[in-house]
Parts: structure tokens; sequence; C-alpha cells
């Protein structure tokens, strides 16, 4: 295994320039960023969200009218998994005060919180509580923790221009904000930050920021949060049920138009189940496993947009959908690591993105969404990508992580990231030594539903935080930002859909009214779909294997 | 379909498409023999053969540890052990995936613990059973030496046990292999969780900053840049001044306004 001789013959030019790259880094020389006119051109020019036929108008729910990814659409226009006419209300399966649906980080974040609001809380996941983005973060955290050269000021700044100043200014300002509190609720949990030996932490710079506010756990930073939260959870397992497999399909309201709950899936006995609640969390995450424009993906299995399709049906507008996450560095060699994420503090750590010849063409600190279409750029328009082994047609660049080392000392990168030092080391690749070839990836999802900084939205009683949410970000998310959004909006939607329970009368006769409107809309705009949404899990059986599976009809892609 | 497929589709280069693919070597998942493509890893090459994965699937990057899986190979008794979607398959390889292990996990409140042995044989008083044989070790699919951090839980070392236990995935192969019956990976989070709340000092900094921002401190400044227009915006943006990238901890920028 490792590099094919002739990748390890293209390496070669890519060591032929590193010593100038390397001693013009260390001369604070860099390679020149684009200015914001020149961004522009190069997002409309070669973004996968300015191509032909990416988007498509909603005809249907809160936001008819507007243009979202194709894929995003077609959960928008379907029909719920169950029917409105065959479901029993009255048979209520679990009574909770805040129900919480995702057991990623911003839910786990939110039913700690909520608790100690003083709220009896139900987790429930589609998969195992923790198996979630939040787990794959492995970059950073941003906070303006160092006040001698930081502030919530620049960081305000930075995450305004990332997102190209199209963010909500109050969610912003409640991040940067909330930021560092975070970083202390985490550490004083015990999150294992990287320290200096006087406790001060190590930070680095991200893509797009003015000061190096990136705090970090090795390359496992949201692993280390992820499990850290969720150790926690456990240990509040008295006020904290966590119902794992079970899936939620569809909100239920009462006959007030207050969120009471929602219908859960059990996907091992196919039941399903109600949950009475006096306020619910929508924390479902991502849409990764879309496969926007089917491009891989380096979000979890579970990544299919489900809060998105039930809030939606529900009434919440959504924004910034238009605008998918294309991270710029995803593995695309060997072949079993395809679409993995490479985290961008590599490029925070010094390494240039080099193409064929060896040659930077590219700032590598630049906004994700530049960075990317530079990066397709230069394989489509430029032609000097270097061409993936075994997969003609296929391009991707080079990521010199060998460059850290050179700057940073020898086993900076094996100490700064482990676990992807361990991964190539099995495909046999030291990354100590040899560069990584890359391609852009889909990462994230920037926009999602509707919500106010203290996670509230629309309908009362119904809260949203994390990546199904959308506008913190604008039309573009830094890094560094993801883990703080969902520990930020997780906590705050915890202790406000925590307020709301305790502050809740008695809850009325539920209803599942808004999903048979739904479905009247659908009909009168002309929508006919077997199609079901939310997704829950794709559908990666080959077209040899459908072909042979004979029932008679299968709902979805879920067999 | 496959993201590797759909990806591949893209490019017109049908003869890519997995489906079709000629590079097959036989594997026997529980048993069961099916024919996969060489190159793919196991988790793949389960769905590859028909299946649609509800356990034993999360991240699908390595990191999340829902995808133990043990395995042996034709010719030696050896019981091997990985990831799904870290592993590549190899021919004739016997599998079986493990997605859950009822491993014994102590509740406890973080803020009453005491960094020492004692605390940590309270909780998990099984520790005293480890007879050092290293299956654990052995089986660990991250290479993490876990023998090595459990000798420092049972000696009170807790910030080794830490650090050694760091990178663990939590995929719970070294409980299911362990003849003493420990659960591992839980004892390595509470070490670590002790470490990082009771051992390592405080950020100081983060606590100065957290009482700044309680003063109020930044109000007006992000007050006002809330209330620019676009135009200004862009232009404190593009003039905000640039930590080096070499720069020493100590960096300053040049004005004090706004800190």
């Amino acid at each position: 295994m490792g590099y094919t001789p002739e990748l390890l013959e293209l390496i070669k030019r890519v060591e032929k320039t590193r010593p100038q790259r390397v001693a013009r880094k260390k001369a604070g020389e860099e390679f020149p960023a684009l200015t914001l006119d020149e961004r522009k051109v190069r997002l409309e020019k070669y973004h996968p969200d300015y191509r032909d036929g990416a988007l498509r108008e909603l005809k249907v729910g809160p936001s008819k009218g507007y243009s979202v990814a194709q894929e995003i659409a077609d959960q928008f226009e379907a029909r719920s998994r169950i029917d409105p006419d065959r479901i029993d209300l009255n048979e209520v399966h679990y009574e909770t005060d805040v129900l919480v649906i995702g057991g990623g980080g911003a839910g786990t974040a939110a039913a700690l919180m909520a608790e100690e609001a003083g709220a009896r809380v139900i987790i429930a996941t589609k998969l195992r509580h923790g198996d979630a983005n939040t787990m794959m973060a492995e970059g950073g955290i941003q906070a303006a923790t160092k006040s001698w050269k930081d502030s919530p000021y620049f960081h305000y700044l930075d995450v305004m221009g990332g997102g190209h100043f199209e963010n909500d200014p109050l969610l912003v300002k409640t991040m940067v904000l909330e930021a560092p509190k975070v970083i202390g609720w985490l550490e004083d949990l015990g999150c294992m930050f990287n320290k200096r030996p006087d406790g001060k932490m190590f930070t680095l710079h991200g893509a797009g920021t003015c000061r190096k506010r990136m705090h970090y756990a090795g390359d496992m930073t949201g692993a280390e949060i992820m499990r850290t939260l969720r150790d926690e959870a456990r240990n509040r397992m008295k006020n904290i049920g966590v119902l794992e497999f079970a899936p939620a399909v569809e909100l239920l309201l009462d006959e007030k138009g207050s969120c009471s709950g929602a219908v859960l899936y059990n996907l091992e006995t196919e039941e399903y189940f109600l949950v009475k609640a006096k306020s619910v969390i929508m924390a479902t995450g991502g849409s990764g496993r879309l496969h926007m424009q089917n491009f891989m993906t380096t979000n979890h299995y579970g990544a299919t947009g489900d809060g998105l399709a039930m809030g939606y049906r529900l009434g919440i507008k959504v924004r910034f959908l238009h605008a998918t996450q294309y991270h710029p560095t995803g593995a695309v060699f060997p072949e079993q690591s395809e679409g993995l994420l490479i985290t961008e503090k590599v490029r925070g750590a010094g390494a240039n993105l080099v193409n064929i010849d060896g040659e930077q063409f590219v700032f590598e600190r630049e906004p994700r969404d530049i960075e990317s279409s530079s990066i397709i750029r230069e394989c489509e328009k430029v032609r000097k990508g270097i061409p993936v082994p075994g997969q003609k047609g296929k391009f991707g660049v080079w990521l010199d992580s060998p460059m850290i080392d050179l700057l940073e000392g020898a086993g900076t990168v094996e100490r700064e990231f482990p676990a992807k030092f361990i991964l190539f080391k099995r495909y046999g690749i030291d990354i100590s030594q040899l560069p990584m070839l890359i391609y852009p990836t889909l990462h994230y999802q920037n926009g999602g539903l509707e919500y106010k900084p203290d996670c509230s939205t629309e309908i009362p009683g119904f809260f949203v935080a994390g990546e199904v949410g959308g506008g913190v970000h604008g039309a573009n998310r830094l890094m560094g930002n993801s883990l703080l959004d969902i520990s930020v909006f997780g906590r705050l939607a915890g202790q406000s859909a925590g307020m709301f329970a305790k502050d809740r009368g008695d809850i009325g006769a539920l209803s599942v009214e808004h999903v048979r409107q739904y479905h009247r809309e659908l009909e009168t705009e002309g929508i006919k779909t077997d199609r079901v949404s939310p997704m829950i899990l794709p559908d990666y059986t080959t077209p040899e294997v459908k072909k042979r599976q004979w029932t008679t009809k299968y709902v979805g892609s879920l067999r | 379909m496959s993201a590797v497929t759909q990806q591949l589709m893209e490019t017109d280069e049908l003869s890519n498409d997995l489906s079709i693919r000629t590079d097959l070597i036989p594997i026997f998942i529980m048993g069961k023999k099916y024919d996969v493509p060489s190159t793919l890893t196991i988790q793949k090459a389960l769905e590859y053969a028909g299946y649609q994965l509800i356990r034993g699937c999360g991240c699908r990057g390595g990191i999340c540890g829902a995808c133990a899986t043990v395995y042996r190979l034709p010719g030696s008794p050896k019981i091997n052990v990985g990831l799904a979607c870290q592993t590549v398959v190899q021919p004739s390889m016997y599998l079986a995936m493990i997605p859950f292990f009822p491993a014994n996990r102590a509740v406890y409140n973080l803020d009453e613990l005491k960094p020492d042995a004692q605390t940590i044989l309270e909780y998990y008083p099984e520790l005293a059973k480890c007879m050092g044989c290293n299956t654990c070790t052995k089986s660990c699919p991250m290479e993490i030496p876990v023998m090595e951090y459990i000798s420092a839980a049972i000696r009170g070392d807790i910030e080794k046990a830490a650090e050694i236990s760091m990178s663990c995935v939590m995929c719970g192969i070294c409980a299911a292999r362990c003849p003493a019956e420990l659960g591992q990976y839980n004892i390595g989070i509470m070490c670590r969780r002790i470490t990082g709340k009771h051992i390592k000092p405080r950020a100081e900094h983060v606590w100065e900053m957290i009482e700044k921002i309680n003063s109020g401190r930044y109000e007006t400044g992000l007050n006002e840049l809330i209330n620019s227009e676009v135009q200004n915006l862009r232009k404190l943006y593009v003039e905000r001044q640039m930590e080096p990238h070499t720069g020493p901890e100590e960096w300053k920028p040049d004005s004090n306004s706004y800190l």
C-alpha cells in the first residue's frame, strides 16, 4: 500500500519547491490573499452552488419561492412517513418536560442545561448517543479568550467577513459573546484542551481569522467535546433519558399551536412511539448524506437533514440553504479514505496547497468557499491537478503537511494530528514526510431553520440549535465556529426550553393537523411523489443488488 | 449506491462503477460468503454485499467507535480487530461486528472527585482484577497501549492514564476481550475528565475574558458593528490587523481599541 510509483515521482516536484516555500513562511511572507472583489468572481465561476441546476425554487411551505439545493428541495417536497389519519394521538408512550431530538453536541449540551434548569429530559437519537458530526470535528473551537490581543469585536468581524456580511447580526453577537463562556464551561466539565504548563490554552489561526483563537484538543477536538458531554449526560441519567436508534419523524402540536412532542420511529422494531413534551429542541444537525450534486461527504452516516424536513413541515422558514459548504481538503487517496476530512488545522499550522508542479496557487487560509473554489479552478481550468490513480477523470491537489515539521520542529505533525497520522500510517503513508492528495468534499449545511438568539422560533415550545439552524454563519461558516455554534446555541436552547417547560401549563389535545395541511398543499401545487421525508438513512445499495430486491414496495430509502 | 460510486458516475467513467468491478475477493460476513472489491473497507464491503447498516455505522471516519469488528484469516487461530470503516477487506476473512458491548460504567459527580488512586478504585473496584495479560492492548484498533493506562490508573497516576488514553474512540473491543471484565474505555474517560478538571492548571485567561464580557466591556463596540452599513463593515474587515502566523503568544496589535 502507500502511494503509487507515479505519485511518488510527482511528489518529488513538491519536495523541490518546499524549501523556498518554508523559507518564505518563516520570513512572514504569505501568498497574496484575494481581495473581496476577486473572491466574488472566484465563487461565481467555480463554486458548486453556482452551477446550473444546483438550486430549485420551493413550491410549498413557509419559504415558498426561495431556491435551495435540489436535494433539500426533494426532502421538503415529500410526504410524511406517517399517515395522519392512522396515528392514535391518545396513546402517549413517553412524557417529559423537554424532548431533545438529536444526540450530537448541540442536543447533548441542550439536555445538560435543560436538566440544570430543573427539567426532566429525553434525548431521542437516530444512531447511538454521540454518533454525530460533532464527534468528527477535528480542528478546534473559536473563542476570543486572550484579551491582550483579541476580543469578541474581532471575532464578530471575522464571522461576518467569512459569511459575506449576510449573517444574522444578533445571532453572531450572541455567539461571539458566549464563546469564552463555553470554553470555560467545557474546561470545567473536564475537557482536555491542549495547554501550556501554566494552564494557558494553545490557540491557532484558522482560515479567515485575524487572531489566533482556535482552541483545540489534538486533532480530535470534536470527539473530546462530544465524549465529555455524553459522559456528563450519562452521569445525570436520573433526569436525562436517552432513546437510541429512535429518530423523530414528525413533530406534534397541541390544539393551541404549541409544539408538544414528536413521533419517534424505532429502527429495530419498526414501531412508532409518541413522546409528549412541554418543549422540543430540534438538534438533528446537517445533511451531507443527501450528497448534493453527487459530491462525496465528510458527514456522519445519519446526516440526512431530518430536522429540516420536520421543522419546515411545522411551518418554520429556512434561510441560507442555497449555500452548501464544501470543505477544501477531503482525502481522495487511497480509495479507502475517500471523502475523509483533513482538518483545516493542517493549513492553519502552515501547510501550503500546491499543484502538480509543486506551485502554490492559493493562500492556504482563505475562507472555505474561496479555498474550495480555487482548488476546483486549479483542477478544471488551469488543469494542474494531480490525476487520482485508478479513477480516470478525477483530480486532486497536494496538501503539503511535511512543511509543518520544518516550520515547527520534527514530531509536530505526529503530536498535533495524532488521529490522521495513525490513519494514514495504516495505509502506508507517513504524512510528516509525504503530502496528502485532497479535493473539496461536501462538509456543512451553512443554512437551516430560522431561530432567534435564545433559540426560540415562530412556534411556541419549539427551539432550534446547531447545524439544523441557519443564520449565524451567513453563506459560509468559518473553521472552528461549528463546535462553537453547537455549544453556544445548544446551551441556550437547553436553558430556554427548560424555562419554557417550567412556565407552560397543561398540554392540550395533541394534533398532527399541520401534516394534513402540508399534504393538502403538496396536492394543490400538483406535486405528485412517492417520496417520504425525513430520509432517516442513506441508501448505498448497488444497482446490482437492487435489481434482485423484488419486494413489492419500499417506502423511502429505508428497507 | 455508495458515495464513491455516485462520485464516479458523475465522471461518465462507468467502468469504475463498483457494481461491475472485476477485482472481487471472497469474504465471509458472519459466516456467509460474499464477493466484494478488494480495495473496499469492511464497511463499504458490507454495503456492496447489500446490507443497509443500522447499527455498527456512525461517522464512517474512524473516530466515533460505532463499527468495532473482529475477524479471523484462514490458517491462523488469531482473532484480529479493526474498525469496519477503516479496515480494508482481505481474501477469505471471517468477520463479525460488535456494535454494542455492555461494559460497566460508574455514575459519578466530577466536582466531588479527588484525583487519586483511591477514587478510581472506589468507582471501579474490578481494576484490582487486572491480570496483566495485555489482551486489551493487542485488541485496540487505535493502537493505544491500553494496559499501560490501566496500570497507570491502578497506580493513581491519573494524568498518565489520561494522556495514554487520549485517542480512545470507545469502540469497546478491549472490554469485549478482557478476561478480568474491565470496561477500560469508561475508566479512561473518567481519568481524562479528572485530569482536565482537577489536575491541569486552569486557563486563567479564559475566566478573565468571561469577567470582562460580563462587565459589558464589549457591548458598545459590537453594537457599532451591528448598526453599521455593509460598506463600512467591509472596510473594517479588510483593515483589521492580522496576527502574524509565526508571531509569539504575547503578540499585541498596534492599537488597543476594541480590546
